[in-house]
């Protein structure tokens, strides 16, 4: 019976925790997003490979923070540093797996 | 007895695995850079990819691949919109620099019908030199700013360069120095090499592709592709050099190009020029 209602206030909290609204992202959050996406594109930088797309991000992510909207750019921030992270992953796997496509 | 047995199995294991080492190490070990075989190889994949395409005519690009677009160029041909660009780089080909000095100063037999010559590997600088960095260290050499890379005056320079070389084969040396190889090398891997949100390398396009569109566009084969160069194309609405090529095709697949005449474009087209070997200078060319 006490595991029974302990489940219910579990699972009721659960379900609190899963409709509230997300909290609005506040400027040091996205100072921690944009310097994380900025520290992956250093690093595709150096393998001298950044993407279009990732240079997108990181600038539509300025653009919204200048502007106050955390969230927004929080967002471009996070997408920013995905790109980068995938460019540095396959200028990484590219390091032998251009053979494949060699015509011999 | 039982502890024996673990330690018997660990002993293998690690035998085993150093054998597997030794055999990952003898399969990693580097491929002999040949570069007489890559460009056998890659004729040999063009033809054989294209029997009905005659080898010549590889370097026409698109116009090779598909009838329609052919009879287009050919009607174009007439009035080739390079032309303006052509008549400028001869006029500018001819003008004294400001201390009397010209072009065919610079370059052997006075500049004329060298193209086919160019990439070289400059043993002095340990680096492969461009048609468009030649011009442009001519320039600098005789007091004279440097141009644009991608279009413009060096456009039209190489345009009337390639002119007049038309039909010379293309004649690529690799000097026996092992920084040469490894420029070569380094070449053929950026070719290969997948790069841009898209994952394409040059090869998806130019290699696996040609004749196939993408969007409107009917890809050229990498086969004889830079012999056309300079181009004027009709989505540009202008000229390109080789740069301005590269720079396109990069960001087309989303990748950052790099600077023009950088290591990386140089060693390309040291590599694209080189296995072209033998076919004619068809530059400067149109395109769509």
């Amino acid at each position: 019976m006490r595991n029974r209602e302990r489940n219910l206030v579990l699972v009721a909290v659960l379900l609190t925790i899963g409709t509230m609204p997300a909290l609005a992202a506040s400027e040091d959050d996205y100072k921690t997003a944009f310097a994380a996406a900025e520290a992956a594109e250093k690093q595709a930088d150096a393998l001298r490979n950044k993407w279009t797309t990732t240079e997108a991000q990181l600038a539509a992510a300025k653009k919204a923070a200048a502007g106050g909207d955390f969230d927004a750019a929080m967002a471009a921030a996070k997408d920013a540093e995905a790109l980068a992270k995938a460019s540095v992953f396959q200028a990484t796997s590219e390091r032998e797996r251009w053979k494949d496509m060699e015509i011999r | 007895m039982r502890v024996r047995a673990i330690l018997f199995s660990a002993i293998a294991a690690i035998a085993s695995g150093t054998l597997a080492c030794i055999a990952a190490s003898a399969l990693a070990a580097p491929d002999k850079i040949d570069p007489v075989a890559d460009a056998k190889a890659f004729q040999k994949y063009f033809t054989d990819k294209f029997p009905k395409v005659k080898y010549e005519d590889f370097v026409n690009g698109p116009y090779s691949m598909n009838e329609d677009m052919r009879r287009q160029w050919e009607e174009k041909e007439q009035f080739p919109p390079y032309e303006f660009a052509l008549e400028a780089g001869k006029e500018m080909f001819s003008t004294p620099f400001k201390n009397g000095k010209t072009y065919a100063d610079c370059f052997a037999n006075g500049g004329i019908g060298i193209r086919q010559n160019y990439p070289y590997f400059d043993e002095k600088e340990g680096k492969v030199v461009t048609l468009e960095l030649a011009l442009n260290r001519c320039r600098e050499a005789n007091g004279e700013a440097p141009y644009s890379y991608v279009k413009d005056e060096m456009a039209s320079l190489t345009a009337y360069m390639a002119y007049t070389s038309r039909g010379k084969r293309m004649d690529i040396t690799i000097p026996s120095d092992p920084r040469a190889l490894e420029a070569y090398e380094n070449g053929k891997r950026y070719f290969y090499t997948r790069r841009g949100q898209l994952n394409f390398s040059c090869a998806t396009c130019h290699v696996q592709s040609p004749g196939q569109r993408i969007r409107a566009e009917v890809l050229a084969p990498a086969l004889g592709i830079l012999n056309a160069l300079p181009i004027y194309r009709s989505e540009w609405s202008g000229m390109g050099t080789t740069s301005r090529r590269f720079v396109t095709c990069n960001s087309q697949t989303r990748a950052v190009p790099l600077e023009p005449q950088s290591d990386e474009y140089r060693d390309l087209e040291y590599f694209l020029s080189y296995v072209s070997n033998g076919l004619p200078i068809s530059g400067p060319g149109a395109r769509p």
